[in-house]
């Protein structure tokens, strides 16, 4: 007897959504053992990473303000992902798109009204959509893979907001510290919108989440993204233009990542050095984690925010070092990458060939 | 312009230059082979916490650079068992494998920030490099020495070995590599395992003299040049070396003007450069070669021999 891949006709789809919460599960018993193996109490550790946030309502805040960023740069990012267009450079498009809300910002600080938040929004989303246009024009003008140059100007945008914050844009009132002024308050959200004491960025995630369910399921544009992912060359017979969508998918994950640099540049009210919080990369993870589908990526994107506001209790409680929220986050990767195997194979006890034949 | 400025400067170079050589080393035998691993940065941390912290413990460098060597290798495994063994995407799976390495390095080296590093003295006996002309042949760490001989043996193990052979053939077309019965998986496996343990060595030079001290991410993008590398050098061994020279020459202007003061330019613009002629040199190389150009006709793709 022996265990036999047999590939399925049709991706599982039961096994496409368990295999997400089948990860997440192997990661947190994986955990225990992890940790315990290091000398901490590994049940402690894995409850405090996973659990607490979700039944300790005072972090529910903490998750929501984490969850935001990562929905909202994944739901871009799924677009490409089913495209097979790897915008590895999120990071850089959330620093940009801040640093031109941050613009606006430092030309409106004078003036009051209704139009500067709008104004501020559509500028972050233009600026990391700009920025994500150059990974995409190098690639259709040039042939170079968007993987490499998006991942570049990640480290490009990281030495201009370096050089914004301690040059140019520096706080005249900031004791000499790199960051730039504080916002007004005419160019900040509310911390609770109106009556439903829900965080401004969590409802635009949501509701970004419903647009991009009805662009992926409803349109003739989210049947071509796939349609070029899965089989680029009929789908160019089927008159899908290749080039249009390597352009848009990068577009819109960029200007995403600039929608979430934004919001989270008026959640912090200022730059600085600390800006670049990495949400850009774990967006990857939530995206990949979410199976590129709007709804799984909202669902993934809390899960992840669970593992960043668990590292923190976890690292008080129990004392582990703050890097375990990203091993952890890299783990989950590593799981649903492997459990892929699931959705397009199926596992069949075998006898070996010989015995069949007797038999 | 003195004659020890033009020395100093140019052993800078060859010091700055040999991690990115070393690492973009392992990486083109591991796409030769058909497998693109975007886990360089993640090895290289990995291999930059394990020398760092087994050279302190036990107070030996080598026996620091043997297990940041197995550390690499073992760390690329994971990465080889997902795309080789369950045919997952590579994109991903390198991606997946660079986070990992950011998180397990910090993780462990929670223990090792604050300290200095082992002392390392170079292989040669000091009154070799004591005049001037000489210390820029015989005054470096090892490492400099190893990259070197790494890139020489492979380019003469691609072009002129049997193996090396095989090895090519496996990246430009699986299917009749397979049929005449080489193990497709199993060499990949060997290339990627070889990329791990090289990029391993490379993060070692970082933590172990470069800055010889541990900090988190302290590669500090340089395992991403050197995947750009690979592509500059059209998969050749002989223009990787080149390659990454010119890189090294990119990133010493860097620190001397910073240094120096003398910069018209913010510092922040000489530290991106590097990134933005990378990006620039792609293009450039990409749009000579075409797309489908000089790279393994197999790169990227997964073989999976059961169907």
């Amino acid at each position: 007897m022996r265990l036999m891949l047999e590939k399925r006709l049709e991706p599982s789809r039961v096994m496409l959504v368990a295999t997400p919460i089948l990860s997440v599960v192997a990661i947190m018993m994986i955990g225990i053992v992890i940790f315990d193996l290091l000398g901490y109490d590994g049940f402690d550790a894995v409850w405090q990473l996973f659990v607490t946030p979700v039944i300790d309502l005072y972090k529910w805040r903490d998750v929501a303000d984490k969850a935001a960023p990562l929905i909202l740069i994944a739901l871009g990012l799924s677009i490409g992902n089913r495209a097979k267009i790897w915008n590895i450079g999120a990071e850089g498009q959330y620093i940009v798109g801040a640093v031109a809300a941050a613009g606006i910002a430092f030309m409106t600080q004078s003036f009051t009204g209704n139009w500067i938040i709008p104004l501020m929004l559509a500028a972050g989303m233009v600026g990391g959509g700009a920025y994500a246009a150059v990974p995409a024009g190098l690639r259709i003008r040039y042939g170079v893979s968007e993987v490499l140059s998006s991942l570049m100007l990640v480290y490009v945008s990281l030495q201009l907001l370096s050089y914004l914050i301690t040059g140019p844009w520096k706080d005249p009132h900031g004791m000499n510290f790199p960051q730039t002024a504080q916002l007004t308050d005419a160019q900040t959200l509310p911390h609770e919108l109106g009556s439903t004491g829900l965080p401004p960025g969590l409802l635009i995630a949501l509701f970004a989440t419903i647009i991009f369910t009805i662009i992926v399921d409803k349109t003739v544009f989210g049947f071509s993204i796939r349609a070029i992912g899965e089989a680029p060359h009929a789908a160019r017979y089927g008159g899908f233009h290749a080039d249009g969508i390597v352009w848009l998918a990068l577009i819109i994950s960029g200007a995403m990542a600039g929608l979430a640099g934004t919001l989270e540049l008026m959640q912090l009210t200022r730059l600085n050095l600390g800006f670049p919080s990495g949400y850009g990369f774990t967006a990857i993870i939530v995206s990949l984690l979410g199976r590129s589908h709007p709804l799984g990526v909202f669902i993934a994107g809390i899960v992840l925010a669970i593992t960043y506001v668990g590292g923190q209790v976890a690292q008080t409680v129990v004392h582990v070092p703050n890097a375990t929220a990203g091993l952890f986050q890299a783990l989950i990767l590593f799981a649903i990458l492997a459990s892929d195997i699931l959705v397009r194979y199926r596992i069949r006890l075998k006898s070996s060939a010989v015995s069949e034949v007797r038999s | 312009m003195t004659l020890s400025f033009i020395i100093d400067a140019l052993i800078t170079v060859i010091g700055i230059t040999t991690p990115i050589l070393l690492a973009a080393s392992g990486e083109l035998v591991v796409e030769k082979s058909g497998v693109i691993n975007l886990g360089v940065e993640g090895m290289m941390l990995v291999g930059a916490i394990t020398g760092f912290a087994v050279s302190f413990e036990t107070g030996n460098p080598w026996i620091g650079i043997a297990a940041a060597a197995v550390a690499g290798a073992a760390t690329s495994m994971i990465f080889g068992i997902l795309v080789l063994s369950l045919g997952t995407n590579q994109v991903a799976t390198g991606l997946a494998l660079t986070i990992f390495g950011i998180g397990l390095s910090s993780l462990i080296g929670s223990n090792y920030t604050g300290f200095a590093a082992m002392p390392f003295d170079p292989p040669f006996p000091d009154e070799w490099a004591q005049d001037a002309i000489l210390r820029v042949f015989f005054g470096h760490s090892f490492f400099v020495y190893f990259a070197i001989i790494v890139i020489f043996t492979i380019g003469w193990f691609l072009s002129h070995t049997r193996a090396g052979l095989v090895l090519r053939a496996v990246g430009e077309n699986d299917f009749s590599a397979h049929s005449i019965g080489y193990s497709v998986i199993g060499i990949r496996y060997c290339a990627i395992a070889f990329g791990g343990a090289v990029a391993g060595i490379a993060g070692a030079d970082f933590s172990m003299v470069i800055t010889p001290l541990w900090a988190e991410q302290m590669t500090a993008g340089r395992g991403w040049i050197a995947l750009a590398l690979v592509v500059f050098s059209g998969w050749r061994a002989g223009r990787l070396l080149a390659g990454a020279y010119f890189f090294g020459i990119l990133m010493t202007l860097e620190l001397y003007a910073k240094a120096s003061g003398y910069a018209i330019l913010p510092s922040q613009f000489w530290a991106a450069m590097p990134y933005l002629i990378a990006v620039a040199v792609l293009a450039l190389i990409s749009s000579r070669d075409g797309r489908s150009g000089k790279e393994p006709a197999c790169l990227g793709k997964p073989f999976m021999p059961n169907g």
